[in-house]
């Protein structure tokens, strides 16, 4: 049991990850009807953009966190202004293949600039255990489900009462109807981006200062944010509760896999946790392809 | 009476011709000539290069018929590749003493049968998905093909990777011996085995893409671009989506493997990690088909040429480029702008810079520059 529930709060720290790349998926999935491959790279770069704030120019953590969200905001809605504007009627899958070109450059880039720094992103809470019980929790893991939390509801309290919220509510209903009221459908399309870019950037910082299962700085974060697409999937590709739901459950089944797997069936490995994302989203996609939360598509002939 | 031509077509004979005028016919000739006599003058750089070229070119018609042609894109190339290389390494000799010795063809033909089941299990659930979350399945097909790789090491060696076959015996009969990879001889020249690899690799290339040309022009190509174009609509008009979409996937699957196998043979040695044989090789493809034309027979094999082989170009001209570093350590905090990262960032900017200004590619560049002699002097 309590090998169980020390697993649950792994799990649920790398499900808040999740969630919150995956709510990024979902916003910019909701305006422009893109999966953006490059949320990975967005979440690599936000982390070394902390690091570099912190060890170059010495600021505080959360000065650095807040530079790096500006930052993320910046690139994602440049990106999308400068680029995508460009590719508006474009078949889908041209518009997908930009935004795996954009994470490519990101690896190349970072090694480049940053050269992989041997320590990780410095943050007010260390790898310190909370005993709560006979169950130890690392502080870090609390720290990230709590800045989950919170950037969660900041983004909830802005799509659900405020008047960009609604703007972009109605931009993801129907585009046209939205232009005629008066909305400025390219701004919300730069707004979401922005958006994705900031919560990414707040999700690679959490991976970075020791939370999942690989801590530390190095490009391969961007993989670990490729995981977040079953989440996406379960959740539903349109829904922001499903992003959350879908990325906790992913997180907790990975951590799960990871732990019990090896010990029950040792010819799998423990390799085999990485793929069991997949497998769910293998699952979901044959079941629900529209996720638990996702609109069901419907096609006009 | 004028003769048939492209603009002039009486019948479905006439537009059936697949070299209709005689620059076609000339072409054609040039290239024969230029598959025969390449390999003589080449040295072992450029033979390397071009055979790479030649593979890529394999792997690039076969994702072409599904992701240009019936408009299915996939991520999963690399799978089929690391399938049909592992395929070719233990059934040709390379797992030796483990694992058959069996003849080039044999183990060929394996792969491509090994590589349609495949793809036949990732079509059924590709029936219903589409676009986005199509990517998204294949780009998963990724990751459980490389724990697949790295668990089977029978097969695979895992992590310390297996040899390839050292020879690609063409025929043995009756004494006489054609080996490609060894003392191959051609006009009493005695050829290194990456020209006999470019003979071999080329020649596939050319089957293949008159495979995939004979597909399109006919009614099966007709079923699948109408499939790519509008689904429901083809439906409508008598087109089993479910047939035609997993027979893209079979085919498709199978010339990867095929294309994989030669893959295999031309590294010699292969080891399954993320960086050969993961997303970055899926994508290398999808920038060939990209940057030479999304949908057009010569658009692939083209790109294949100028940028399929770029990886070993960029390992064979990189120390005389400034900005690239090439440090060779294993500390990683010291190496700068590497090779491979030099790579990657080419073939990004490749894929943007193309999709964002010239859709089409290259063979979408050669069009405008045909239509612009063809209406000359009025062009405008």
């Amino acid at each position: 049991m309590t090998k169980f529930l020390n697993l649950l709060s792994n799990g649920l720290a790398l499900g808040a990850v999740y969630a919150l790349v995956a709510l990024g998926f979902v916003v910019i999935y909701r305006a422009t009807r893109v999966i953006n491959f490059a949320q990975g790279g967005l979440v690599v770069f936000g982390a070394f953009l902390v690091y570099q704030a912190e060890h170059t120019w010495g600021w505080g953590f959360w000065v650095s966190a807040l530079f790096a969200m500006a930052c993320g905001a910046g690139i994602g809605a440049a990106f999308q202004s400068v680029v995508l504007r460009r590719m508006i009627g474009q078949p889908v899958f041209a518009i997908i293949l930009i935004t795996i070109g954009l994470f490519l450059l990101v690896e190349p880039i970072t090694t480049t600039v940053w050269h992989n720094p041997p320590g990780g992103v410095e943050t007010p809470w260390h790898l310190h255990t909370v005993s709560i019980g006979s169950v130890k929790i690392l502080e870090v893991n609390i720290a990230t489900v709590v800045m989950g939390i919170v950037v969660l509801g900041a983004f909830f309290a802005l799509f659900r009462y405020t008047k960009i919220g609604l703007a972009m509510r109605a931009t993801a209903v129907d585009q046209e109807a939205a232009l005629a009221q008066g909305i400025s459908v390219g701004r919300i399309f730069s707004i979401s981006w922005a958006i994705a870019g900031a919560v990414a950037v707040v999700g690679g910082m959490m991976l970075a200062g020791g939370a999942g299962p690989a801590p530390g700085l190095s490009v391969s974060l961007g993989l670990l944010a490729l995981r977040a697409f079953p989440a996406i999937i379960l959740g539903g590709l349109d829904s922001p509760v499903g992003a959350v739901v879908g990325g906790l459950t992913i997180g907790v089944a990975q951590v799960m896999a990871a732990g019990y797997i090896p010990s029950a069936i040792p010819a799998l490995g423990s390799e085999f946790a990485d793929v069991v994302p997949y497998i769910i989203m293998f699952i979901v996609l044959l079941v629900r392809p529209y996720g638990l939360f996702g609109e069901r598509e419907v096609t006009r002939v | 009476m004028p003769r048939a031509n492209r603009a002039m077509v009486r019948n479905y004979r006439d537009d059936l011709r697949l070299f209709p005028t005689w620059t076609k016919r000339a072409a054609l000739l040039g290239l024969a000539l230029l598959y025969l006599f390449v390999p003589l003058l080449l040295n072992d750089v450029w033979a390397n290069v071009l055979a790479l070229a030649g593979i890529t070119a394999v792997g690039a018609l076969s994702l072409n018929l599904l992701t240009g042609y019936t408009g299915q894109p996939s991520l999963g190339h690399a799978a089929f590749i690391g399938l049909g290389a592992f395929t070719a390494g233990y059934l040709g000799g390379g797992r030796a003493p483990a694992g058959y010795n069996l003849n080039l063809w044999v183990y060929l033909l394996v792969a491509m049968v090994l590589g349609a089941l495949v793809g036949l299990i990732i079509g059924l659930p590709a029936l219903r998905l589409r676009g986005n979350y199509l990517v998204i399945v294949t780009l998963g097909l990724i990751f459980a093909a490389l724990y697949l790789w790295q668990k089977w090491t029978t097969i695979t060696g895992g992590n310390a990777g297996t040899a390839m076959p050292n020879r690609a015996v063409v025929y043995n009969v009756g004494g006489h011996k054609l080996d490609l990879l060894n003392n191959l001889t051609v006009f009493g020249k005695v050829l290194g085995p990456k020209q006999g690899l470019m003979y071999l690799a080329w020649g596939l290339a050319a089957v293949v893409a008159l495979l995939v040309k004979n597909i399109v022009r006919t009614r099966p190509g007709r079923a699948l671009q109408a499939v790519r174009d509008r689904d429901v609509a083809a439906e409508i008009v008598g087109v089993s989506l479910a047939r035609y979409k997993i027979s893209a996937f079979v085919i498709s699957s199978a010339i990867a493997a095929l294309a994989g196998a030669l893959y295999g043979l031309y590294l010699g040695y292969l080891t399954p990690d993320e960086q050969s044989l993961g997303l970055t090789l899926s994508i290398q493809f999808l920038a060939i088909i990209v940057v030479g034309g999304i949908g057009t027979i010569y658009g692939p094999i083209l790109g294949a040429v100028l940028v399929g082989a770029l990886p070993r170009l960029i390992d064979q001209y990189a120390t005389s480029l400034p900005f690239v570093s090439n440090i060779v350590t294993t500390d990683p905090t010291k190496s700068g702008f590497t090779r491979g990262a030099l790579g990657t960032v080419i073939y990004a900017l490749l894929i943007i810079i193309f999709l964002v200004f010239e859709p089409r590619g290259l063979a979408g560049i050669w069009r405008r520059i045909q239509a612009y002699f063809r209406s000359w002097p009025f062009s405008y």
